[in-house]
This record gives structure tokens, sequence and C-alpha cells, in this order.
């Protein structure tokens, strides 16, 4: 999509200037002028009062959509265990095929990891292919594309899901550069188009200030990485099984060009936020590292975990892993507490979407009070004892 | 050695505000920085450059001329060169038509041995260029780097996880990309900008880097912004009032009512 100024139409008024988010409009007297700098986010055909903005869809060359069926999911494990977000994955996906009319895969690939294809299946996927070979043990950017690049090449799947992990943000990028097809990152939403059958997929951009809609009309696979934590979980049916499509792993002399030495697992379990019922979150207003002590022990008497705004983890007092927000975690706990956080944009990107939120903050203008089902203004230290004393009764 | 930095120049988003009447974004006033882990990234090549003289970093960017800026800003802290990449043709771009772009340009410059660039910029949070413009090159690539040790003819780095990291061996030339755990990348120093200040800073249009204009920006992206617009807020809820102890008592009761704890 481009945009153009209808010129007869502009008055000249400058809203658009101002409501780039990219300073991509100037003017040229009294005519605005778009500039290098667009990206076709269309904010501006929004904030024109004019009418004076409008869409320009383009004719480009594709390939035969017509070609690609199925919806594919990136069933990505780790030392043997399928990742939580591939259930996440598979749940949207069932929906998504349901709409389009057609199946729903899991790729799977790994070292002696056939087994997980009925995992697979019992959660939605109706033909698992499984890709099994010692060099695919762990995962590495090379082999993991040859062998998935090849297969949809092979197999021609038209929606391809993987999930926004550190893995699957880099094997992303690299299929869809190979497939020559466009790739959406960190998807929050998904739908499909309920007159062409093509998906929209809509993400925080801008830092979260902005959420655009994406679409990738003439190009296949649709490819998006799908934020952790986001959708809703695949039910689990025992009894449900599918087929095994085992695909061809064959690797050259320089096909692999990295090797993995080392897997360095830091400090215990990994933090799992998205799992998270209850989670009791602290920003700068914890003031130290032994603030988290507080909060822990909230958390524990309620069954849950601790969580930190970026600032927190930049002031050094958690481990990033704890971190909810646009660069952290995406969170949806039944109850969030917010401690000394003041709330900026890229913490809510991250938890807004949590069932209750309870906010604490000595400061009563602090935006996290805009989106508190429960505020209050206080020192959270005299707070949060107060809440513990009163879970005792 | 040479090294390739990818850098972008970027709004910082911290700093956007919503109209809160309006819902719209208030972009006026809101600076245009280096991509910080792009800062990551340069500090990585000027770590080595310290260490291994003889070493040049040069930077490349696609972006308008007001790029420069951030360009001139990368000298100043020790790069070596400075590239632009700034044509009409190159706008409207996805991340797959900006790696090929980038791509080209990286080949102009000529021979390199790590090409480093930001897991991801802050106005897109893509965390897809680097990778693309690695496949485009044709080298491997590691991507979330938080740590590099030089090697002979390979380069050993810590691949972020969330859960730990990887220890990866790479051979070169290859393209890493760089997270903030990396290192604290530096200030410009005077010496730097003034040793640069009358550096030229080409600008590459679309005939410089051999590119078909139909096979960049706009016409070479298969993803299209279909709409966008501002997050609805969530809307606001409860204050509790009283002492400390009596809103205690409040939250409590609330979420025993609806049986959450």
């Amino acid at each position: 999509m481009a945009v153009r100024v209808i010129k007869d139409k502009c008055k000249g008024c400058t809203k658009c200037t101002k409501n780039c988010p990219f300073e991509a409009i100037s003017m040229d007297g009294k005519l605005a002028v778009i500039g290098d700098n667009c990206t076709g986010c269309g904010a501006c055909i929004e904030a024109c009062p004019f009418g004076a903005i409008e869409k320009v869809e383009e004719e480009k060359k594709g390939v035969d959509i017509s070609a690609y069926s199925g919806v594919w999911v990136f069933a990505e494990q780790r030392d043997g265990k399928i990742m939580p977000v591939v259930l996440e994955l598979l749940g949207e996906g069932k929906k998504l095929a349901k709409e389009v009319g057609c199946e729903l895969c899991a790729v799977l690939l790994g070292d002696g990891v056939e087994a997980l294809a009925k995992e697979l299946f019992a959660y939605g996927a109706d033909k698992v292919y499984l890709a099994d070979d010692k060099e695919l043990a762990t995962y590495r950017t090379d082999a993991y594309t040859k062998v998935i690049y090849q297969a949809i090449e092979e197999y021609k799947p038209e929606i391809v899901l993987l999930g926004a992990t550190h893995i699957g943000r880099d094997l992303g990028p690299c299929l869809a550069v190979n497939c020559g097809t466009g790739l959406t990152a960190d998807c929050t939403k998904l739908e499909i188009d309920p007159d062409d059958k093509k998906i929209k997929q809509t993400r925080p951009a801008f830092g979260g200030n902005l959420m655009a809609t994406i679409v990738c009309p003439n190009h296949r696979p649709q490819m998006s990485t799908v934020r952790p934590g986001v959708m809703q979980k695949a039910e689990k049916d025992e009894s449900k099984t599918g087929e095994i499509v085992k695909l061809n792993v064959q690797f050259a002399e320089g096909d692999i060009r990295t090797k993995v030495l080392e897997v360095v697992k830091t400090a215990g379990e990994m933090v799992s936020l998205t799992d998270a019922e209850i989670i009791v979150a602290g920003g700068m207003g914890l003031g130290n590292a032994e603030g988290f002590e507080l909060l822990k022990k909230l958390a524990d008497k309620l069954g849950g975990t601790i969580a930190a705004s970026r600032a927190a983890v930049d002031a050094g007092w958690i481990e990033h892993s704890y971190q909810v927000g646009q660069t952290g975690t995406t969170v949806k706990p039944k109850i969030y507490f917010a401690c000394g956080i003041s709330g900026a944009i890229q913490h809510l990107a991250g938890m807004q979407n949590s069932d209750y939120i309870v906010a604490i903050n000595k400061n009563d203008s602090a935006p996290i009070f805009e989106v508190a089902d429960y505020g209050i203004v206080g020192d959270l230290y005299q707070v949060i004892p107060a809440i513990l004393e009163e879970l005792e009764k | 050695m040479k090294i390739i930095v990818c850098v972008k120049q970027v709004p910082d988003t911290n700093e956007v505000k919503i109209d809160p009447v309006k819902g719209t974004l208030i972009r006026e006033g809101v600076p245009s920085i280096l991509n910080p882990d792009d800062a990551n990234a340069l500090e990585a090549a000027l770590k080595i450059k310290d260490e291994n003289p003889g070493t040049t970093v040069s930077v490349i960017s696609m972006g308008p001329p007001q790029a420069n800026i951030m360009l001139r800003e990368c000298l100043g802290m020790g790069a070596d060169d400075a590239y632009l990449l700034s044509d009409r043709a190159f706008g409207g771009a996805d991340t797959c038509a900006t790696s090929t772009t980038i791509a080209a340009g990286i080949r102009k410059i000529g021979e390199y041995d790590i090409v480093f660039a930001g897991r991801q910029a802050i106005d897109g949070d893509t965390a897809q260029v680097g990778p693309q413009v690695a496949q485009r090159l044709g080298i491997p690539v590691v991507s979330y780097v938080q740590d590099v040790k030089l090697g002979d003819g390979k380069v050993t780095v810590q691949r972020q996880l969330e859960d730990g990291y990887e220890v990866i061996e790479v051979q070169t030339p290859c393209l890493l990309t760089c997270v903030k755990e990396l290192n604290e990348p530096r200030y410009m120093s005077i010496y730097h900008i003034m040793d640069t200040a009358k550096k030229e800073i080409p600008a590459w249009n679309h005939v410089d880097v051999n590119l078909d204009p139909a096979n960049c920006g706009l016409n070479a992206s298969p993803t299209q912004v279909f709409r966008s617009f501002t997050p609805e807020p969530k809307g606001k809820g409860e204050m509790l009032s009283g002492s400390v102890s009596e809103m205690a008592a409040q939250l409590v009761s609330r979420f025993n009512e609806k049986h959450l704890i």
C-alpha cells in the first residue's frame, strides 16, 4: 500500500504532518507532500479531516497463490520438550484453518523427537511433517532453514506460523527471504478476511504506540511470528491421531556453518511468566533490588510469580527474563499487580490484556492508573504488607 | 580486519506520547536517534578495532538524507567511513526489500570479515533485517549475540536465549546481530569528531548499488500495511480510598468476591 494526496481536497491544514509517525510528510505551500520516509502506514489517512489522503493499491507481481494450501505451525522443541507457544499456535492455527477450510499441520525438527508427534496430534495437528536427524538436535539457523524451506517448496503451505521466541525470530526471517515472501513479526492478532480468505496480521509497532494490520496479498506462504502468551492454547484430545510425513534431510559439506559448542542455562528455571495466573511486578518505585523480596512474599502467598518493568531490569535489580513489556514478555494473568510501575506504553503493551490489573503507586497521576481495575495511591512498602496481613485473616 | 556495521536512525519511541483526547501520536519534539541496539553493534566493532590495529569499521544505513546526522555520530564514535543508501526508490520498503538494498550497499563497500547489526530497531521491533541481509549475502548469521571472541577465520559468540545462552562457533565472513547486554556503547570523542568533520558521506541511490527499482522499496515488498491505528486504552477502573489497611481490605474482598484468590 502506498498513500497519495488528492491535490484538490488538501487544504494545507498540516494535521497529517503532525500525525505522521515517520516524519514523512512535508508541506509545499498549501499542499502536503509524501516523502521518502513513508512506510504506507496510513496514519495520515485517519488524521486528515478532509479525506484528502487515499490508499493506492498497487498491482504487484506475485506467485500463483492458488497452488498453496494448509496452515503450518513450527513445532519448536528444546531438549525434547515442545515449547508452550506451540500449543498457542496450534490453538490459533486451528481457528484459521477452519475459516480458510484447510488442514492444520505441524513441522517438527529434532533428533529422536518422533514421539512428540503424538502430542501435536492431541493438540489439534492433522499432520506432522517430521525431520529427525542428529544434525537437528539443537537449533541452528542454516540447518533448520534448509529443511523447512525445502518442505515449504515441496508442500506449499498457505500460512506458516512461528512463535516469536529467540529461535522463531531467527528462523522466520531466513525462511521468508528464501521463499521470497513477507513475514510479519510479533503478531498479537490474526484474522482471516471472510471475503478473500487471506490473513490479516496485527502487531504493535512504534514501541507499542501504534498497532498495524499487515497483509501479504500476492506472495506465499503468508508468514507470521506470534508473540508467546497472547493466543489461546489448544485443547488437548488424547484420542486424536494424524499422519506423519517424513521430510527429506540431507546436508552437504558447508551447508551448516555454525557449531553449537555449549548450551548454558542461567539461574534456575525459565521464568514462566506466560503461564502465571498471578503476577506481582515491580518497577523503579521499588527503589532497590531488595524490594523484589517483598513482592516475592506476596507472589508466593497467592501462588504467583514476580516480574519487572524494563526500568527495574535496566537498573540491574533483576534479570531480563523477568521483564514484562514490549521488549520483554507479554503476559495475561488473572491478576497483575503493578507495584511502583509508572506505566510506560511499552510496559502496558505487555500486560494490558491481564484480566485484572492492580496498580500501587505513590504518584496519583501515573499512567498505570489509566489501565488499572483497582488503583491504590500509596507507598508499596506499606500497602503490600497490609495486603499480606489482610490475606492472613 | 574489515568490519561493516548496519545502523538505522529511529525516532526515540520512548519519547512518543499519545494525545489523550484524539488518541493520536504526538510526534512533535520527538528526537531522532541512533537505534540503541545498533549502538551496541558499532561498539562491538570499535572494540575489535581498538584491540586489532589495522581494522577498519564502515557504517552503512538506509534512510532519508537527514540520517547523515546519525552517521556523523557514528564517525564521532570512531567509525572510519559511513555510507548512506538514500533514494526515493527505496521508500516504503518492508524488511524483505530493505534487506535487498542493504545487502547491495554492503557488496558495494566490498570485502568484509564481519557484518554487525543491532538485533532490532525500536520503531519496528521486527529483528528481521539482520538475518535477511545475511541470507542475501549468502553468509552465516547468529542473532541475539551477547558476547564476541575473535578466532582465526572464525568467531565464537554467545547467543542469548530466553533461559540462558548458547556458545556458537561461526566461520567468517558472517553477520552478527547484537543485544544490549553485549557492551556499553561509547560516547563520541572530540578527537574523532574533528578528525572526520570534513569526511564525505557518500549517498548511494539504486543506480549506484546496481538495483532495479522493481527490486527495491515498495515495489519489492511482499507485505503491505492494511491499516494502522492507536491501541484503545483499557479504560480506568476503581480508585480505592481510605487508610492503607482499609484499601488493602477492600482489594482482598473484591478478589474474594470474584473467587480469584
